[in-house]
């Protein structure tokens, strides 16, 4: 295990940030922290990188007890939502940072700058100043600075949420594909689930201070361990009192068994999926179906239908009844 | 019309309130020739007075430097109970009139009080020599670099400083890498504000001094010994000086103050 956190709890003031939460990190993983905004991933990232003191409880980083150790100490590498870069420094100076502090031979410094900004495709903005270079710029910056001094485990916390969508996804791509080259185990923080999914090989969803679940993607769309974890991973509508994916509902024109009747209000084309929007007894229902099953079944707002979930679809009983 | 006869105003009030007085000073200073300012300020007790006030000043300066650089990182980066408090009693000097700082120095460390009688005691003199007048011009000049400095750290935040710590670099290293270039602009102005404050102290100076001539005068102590020993010349020589020290420092300020934060 790269790192592993055992019943770390903290509070900020009288609030629980963090109740007893324990995380188990594989080494040479790229790990998504994913919940909603105050569930305490972030707490839990900056604990893990000694940037905040648990109240109780243990961080362990490649097997050695690191909860008591300062940050300078941890060897951890931290990338901050808003780059934290050396206003008065350039790239060049902002990469050498760790290197200059643990006092490297200059030319050792100079080589190793120079291939992370070839790593991060900065190599031509090295003499410019942060104030010169693009949110995305200055993130790959805050990352070839966190690489240069080799951390053991690099953490993100939330890195692509200060940048607009395009950038955003180009930068997740990116990542990834770093993460492939560099092996460097690797954490970050998110809100956004379409993020985690893409980039993270695990995933640990964290709201109210708690671990919800943890696994890879696939497994915590497919069996979700509880509705909240359903509902955040992924859309979930509710039928016959118990939650569904939308891509798991059958529509179709005549009844069979164990379908409930429901009638079309709008159908929306979205491309190549076709959203549809229905009424079943006094609650609302959506089911999201191909163009072609739509063309089949030629939906008009007004049509009574019958749904059913799929044989093999994932349901969970609803949590308000 | 109306935007002239404001103009005419705002000329006409500036006139009779700086620009007359002043250079009334600088055109009596110099109306007898140069020759008798150079023999104005080189007279012994000038230039005792020059070195009084630049050893006062520079002492404030630095103690006022490191004094303000550690509190205003303790109210921007740290959270203790009476941390308010503290804030509000940074900016005391302010509000208090100088000749109330002077008598409460001397109340505090004369030589009937316990603290002053021990000091003395110990061989150190405080009241009617250097150190009381130090402590009276950092007393005065107080708040001007901690409330420099404070906006510019909240403003900074600290994502830097936390940048750097998970870098490997300690707090030394952290403050002298990341923090102090972050506020090298700021810091200066202060300082600057802080000197042009220290080398002007009259009033808290004037009471804990004694105004021993030759001994405990200050530049401005001796503009106001000579003019009332019917010493003009020598006075208005004195005076000029300290207005342009003024005015250099307000030109230093200028240079230092549009900087941080881009």
């Amino acid at each position: 295990m790269a790192i592993e956190v055992r019943g770390v709890s903290k509070s900020f003031g009288r609030t629980p940030v963090l109740k007893d939460v324990s995380v188990d990190i594989v080494s040479g993983s790229l790990t998504a922290l994913l919940g909603p905004s105050g569930g305490g991933k972030s707490t839990l990232l900056r604990v893990i990188a000694g940037l905040e003191v648990p109240d109780a409880g243990n961080v362990l980083i490649s097997g050695v007890d690191a909860t008591r150790l300062s940050p300078q100490r941890r060897n951890v590498g931290f990338v901050f939502q808003h780059y934290a870069a050396f206003k008065h420094l350039s790239v060049r100076r902002n990469v050498a940072f760790g290197l200059e502090i643990r006092k490297r031979p200059k030319a050792e410094i100079r080589a190793r700058v120079d291939e992370l900004l070839q790593l991060v495709h900065l190599e031509q903005f090295a003499d410019r100043y942060p104030a010169q270079l693009s949110g995305g710029q200055r993130q790959r910056m805050a990352l070839a600075r966190a690489l240069a001094v080799e951390p053991q485990v690099l953490l993100l916390d939330e890195p692509f949420g200060a940048l607009d969508a395009q950038v955003r996804k180009e930068l997740r791509t990116w990542l990834r594909r770093l993460h492939d080259e560099v092996h460097v185990t690797t954490v970050f923080v998110t809100h956004d689930q379409e993020e985690a999914m893409d980039v993270a090989d695990e995933i640990v969803v964290l709201a109210d201070g708690e671990v919800k679940q943890a696994g890879r993607p696939q497994d915590l769309y497919d069996n979700p361990a509880s509705p909240f974890v359903m509902s955040f991973l992924g859309p979930v509508t509710e039928l016959g009192g118990r939650l569904v994916r939308p891509h798991d509902i059958d529509v179709t024109a005549e009844s069979v068994e164990g379908s409930t009747a429901a009638v079309v209000n709008r159908v929306v084309h979205l491309g190549f999926e076709v959203r549809v929007e229905l009424t079943a007894g006094d609650r609302d229902v959506w089911a999201q179906i191909t163009r072609g099953a739509a063309g089949r079944l030629g939906l008009q707002p007004g049509d009574t239908v019958h749904l059913r979930p799929v044989p093999a679809a994932k349901s969970l009983a609803a949590a308000d009844a | 019309m109306a935007k002239y006869l404001l103009r005419a105003i705002a000329l006409l009030y500036l006139l009779f309130l700086l620009i007359l007085p002043v250079g009334l000073i600088v055109w009596q200073t110099f109306g007898d020739g140069l020759q008798n300012v150079i023999d104005a300020l080189t007279s012994e007790e000038a230039i005792h007075a020059f070195q009084v006030t630049l050893q006062v000043a520079i002492w404030a300066v630095v103690l006022n430097t490191v004094f303000g650089v550690g509190v205003a990182l303790l109210l921007t980066r740290t959270n203790f109970p009476g941390k308010r408090l503290l804030n509000a009693l940074i900016d005391l000097p302010l509000a208090v009139s100088p000749v109330v700082v002077g008598l409460a120095l001397i109340l505090a460390y004369g030589r009937y009080s316990t603290v002053g009688g021990w000091l003395e005691n110990a061989g150190i003199q405080v009241i009617f020599s250097i150190p009381g007048m130090v402590l009276a011009t950092v007393f005065v000049s107080l708040p001007l670099v901690v409330r420099a400095i404070v906006p510019v750290l909240e403003e900074m935040g600290d994502d830097q400083e936390q940048a750097a710590r998970t870098l490997g670099a300690g707090g030394w290293q952290t403050f002298r890498r990341i923090t102090l270039p972050g506020i090298r602009s700021a810091l200066g102005y202060g300082i600057v504000l802080c000197l042009a404050r220290a080398l002007g102290e009259y009033g808290a100076v004037a009471v804990v001094s004694g105004k021993v001539v030759g001994e405990t005068q200050t530049l401005t102590l001796f503009v106001e010994e000579r003019y009332l020993n019917y010493e003009v010349p020598a006075a208005f020589a004195a005076a000029t000086v300290l207005a342009l020290l003024a005015v250099g420092s307000l030109l230093l300020t200028t240079l230092l103050r549009p900087k941080d934060g881009n």
